[in-house]
């Protein structure tokens, strides 16, 4: 076991994965020299060279569509976007050509490309450097969307979605890069070893994690919002609620089953995401427990989350936000049914 | 016709003008002769294949066979000129109405149709033919066509001076694409990571309805200068001319030293699409200055003049011909739509459990249907 920082954790299943795989390559704006923005590569264009941490020109649309050029010829593109509000102008390469090649292929195709996306909100920055824009990509048939929650997920996802031969989003909680947590290395590595680096093994990654068993409420979380709702439900235990936490892991699939069968005992949910609540990746899931577990729910599912706005100057983004008392109030407006 | 702008004909590589006559090159004659008789031959028959073969698409869009045909006539000499100029190690990007560049891929052009009868959206396995499926995004290719390129240069696959190891990739675009983003993002990835890529434009004067005058004030090869990028203008009803271009244009980027743009100056003859009518934009007398320059035309008058096209010759491509309008037609109605849930396959690589809840769903719902039918 290791002390990591998610940012470092990423940083180590980074190089985990080129030292394992010689087609790993990473793409993005800063990322050699400087190590990105956030220093998420730091130290790997020094070991690795240009060739595989290859800084781009400034054009997100071209950084995707090169990288699927790159991955036809079997190499796996690791590329970062250097903030969440910058992906809009890849937003076509990675919904019309990205997601749907190994569909129009007929399977022929398949497109090994990560996208890194630091994501959500809660440093005090200005526009387009705090959104959480990962239900408009969960939409997309063809990728697949993760956001880990702990330096270990962040770890072994990072991995996993590089082994992974469909396209992965990687949405990276940015407020939450500086967490520290023990790190298993040897896991993955046994996992992915096993199956020669390229995994048809990798079920696991789009599966949820129990992250605090609980009977009362069922709190869903994913990302930056994990802590989040640990924390809600350490205050609720000691009001006498008994709060379980399940972090999603994994948006696209949406592991529900999990999230039902622990509705199943408790009875009530609640869902909590940085994204704006209207048409979010928590209406999904509240429309997946509602028709899955109706006869065991004694209260109607709520989301808790960003409002139907844009993100808000950095002054308002700690009311913006989901904050543990929203949460809490949700979580006594489920128990008073 | 305009002659200045991005119609305009200065500087514009001839190697037969419209009517046939042989015209020298400084740079290019030289490739020009690299084709014998033998090769011009077949030049004109597969220019005459293919326009047989679109002409048969464009009847079975009318007799309701298609839901769309996309012609490529008048574009016969751009393609299939620039098609065999290719080696087997390039890799072709085409946009949707590369038919020409197709059949000369060894792509049966029959298979384009399942596209075009609603089957699929791919037909054909690109790693067999070095040629990737059609995008219909317009310009999204030329970013493919970069990192593929990008990626042949690390495999070594360029500057060996070893014609069976070097390769080249080549990505097929139109005049409308270049007012895309990504076609200019695509210069400058293909510029400043030196890959080898050909841009060739295939400016056939519109954008559906859009003249290239809404496109550009300048000839588009003059993109290419702000990229610091190599470019040539060809006459694109040439076949000759469009050869020996995209030969020299291939010789520069196999060679490491980066990427090239060719703009095959060309004419869409036909509509855009089945659905489309250009009576409403265009008129007759521009159409008929157009169909004297018609690209078989010119190569028929340049052999017929040097004896190289016999009666015999004619009558064996037009037997071809017939030959292939008929298997087409028989092939196209003879495709019935496969089992409705081959369209929950390859949506991912690996199963995704979404996706298989929906299928799964819709089998049990399917399969009511038939125990209603059976209870009855």
């Amino acid at each position: 076991m290791t002390t990591m920082t998610m940012a470092g954790a990423i940083n180590a299943g980074l190089r985990a994965a080129m030292d394992r795989d010689p087609k790993v390559t990473l793409m993005g704006e800063d990322i050699g020299k400087l190590g990105g923005v956030f220093r998420v590569t730091d130290g790997l264009h020094k070991d690795f060279g240009d060739d595989r941490v290859m800084d781009s020109p400034l054009a997100e649309s071209g950084i995707v569509g090169t990288a699927i050029g790159m991955a036809m010829r079997g190499y796996r593109p690791v590329i970062e976007i250097q903030f969440d509000g910058f992906i809009f102008p890849a937003y076509d390469q990675i919904t019309t050509q990205l997601a749907k090649m190994h569909y129009r292929s007929r399977g022929m195709i398949q497109l090994p490309v990560v996208i890194r996306v630091p994501f959500a909100g809660g440093i005090g920055a200005v526009e387009h450097h705090s959104e959480s824009p990962e239900a408009l990509f969960a939409h997309t048939a063809g990728l697949r969307i993760v956001s880990p929650a702990t330096p270990q997920d962040a770890y072994d996802l990072i991995q996993q979605s590089i082994a992974c031969p469909d396209p992965v989003m990687f949405f990276e909680p940015k407020a939450r890069y500086w967490d520290k947590g023990e790190v298993d290395e040897t896991r993955v590595a046994a996992q992915l070893d096993a199956i020669n680096g390229h995994a048809a093994g990798t079920a696991e990654m789009g599966s949820a994690r129990v992250a605090r068993e609980g009977q009362d409420v069922t709190l869903v979380a994913y990302g930056p919002t994990v802590r989040l709702a640990l924390q809600a439900a350490e205050i609720a235990g000691q009001d006498g609620t008994s709060v379980e936490v399940i972090d999603l892991r994994s948006i696209s699939p949406m592991d529900s089953d999990s999230v039902v069968k622990s509705v199943k005992r408790t009875g009530r949910a609640v869902v909590v995401h940085e994204a704006p609540t209207n048409f979010g990746s928590g209406a999904e899931l509240s429309a997946r427990v509602t028709e899955q577990a109706f006869f065991h729910l004694h209260a109607p599912v709520l989301r808790v989350g960003g409002f139907a706005t844009p993100y808000p100057g950095a002054k308002f983004e700690h009311d913006y936000l989901p904050d543990v008392d929203r949460v809490l109030d949700a979580v006594d407006r489920v128990m008073q049914h | 016709m305009s002659a200045s702008g991005p119609l305009s004909t200065d500087g514009l590589v001839q190697v037969l003008t419209h009517t046939g006559q042989p015209v020298d090159h400084p740079t290019f004659s030289a490739y020009a002769a690299q084709l014998g008789a033998e090769e011009l031959r077949e030049m004109w028959r597969d220019m005459m294949l293919v326009r047989a073969f679109d002409n048969e698409a464009t009847s079975l869009q009318r007799q309701g066979e298609l839901g769309l045909w996309v012609q490529s006539l008048g574009q016969e000499a751009a393609q299939v000129g620039s098609g065999r100029a290719l080696n087997g190690n390039d890799f072709v990007f085409p946009s949707y109405r590369e038919h020409g560049v197709a059949y000369t891929r060894g792509v049966d052009l029959v298979e384009v149709l399942r596209i075009f009868r609603g089957l699929q959206h791919g037909a054909w396995d690109p790693q067999a033919h070095n040629f990737h499926l059609y995008t219909l995004v317009i310009g999204s290719h030329a970013l493919h066509a970069t990192g593929y390129a990008m990626a042949m240069s690390r495999d070594g696959m360029v500057g060996n001076g070893d014609a069976d190891k070097d390769g080249a990739v080549v990505a097929y675009f139109g005049d409308g694409a270049t007012s895309q983003g990504d076609v200019s993002e695509a210069l400058t990835f293909a510029t400043v990571y030196d890959a080898p890529v050909v841009f060739f434009c295939q400016n056939n004067q519109y954008a559906i309805s859009e003249s290239v005058i809404r496109q550009s004030r300048v000839p588009i090869a003059e993109r290419a200068r702000g990229v610091g990028m190599p470019s040539v203008r060809v006459d694109g009803n040439d076949v000759i001319a469009c050869y020996a271009v995209t030969q020299w244009a291939l010789d520069h980027a196999r060679s490491g030293q980066g990427p090239v743009f060719v703009e095959a100056l060309t004419y869409r003859m036909g509509a855009h699409t089945t659905s489309d009518d250009p009576t409403r934009y265009r008129d007759r007398a521009e159409e008929d200055y157009w169909s004297e320059r018609d690209p078989i035309a010119r190569l028929d008058a340049y052999l017929t003049a040097r004896g190289e096209l016999s009666d015999d010759y004619r009558e064996s491509v037009a037997a071809e011909a017939k030959a292939l309008g008929e298997r087409t037609r028989t092939t196209v109605r003879s495709w019935e739509r496969p089992d409705l849930l081959t369209m929950f396959d390859d949506v991912y690589a690996l199963p995704h459990s979404g996706v298989e809840a929906e299928r799964a769903w819709f089998e049990r719902y399917q399969r009511s249907f038939d125990l209603q039918g059976a209870a009855q």
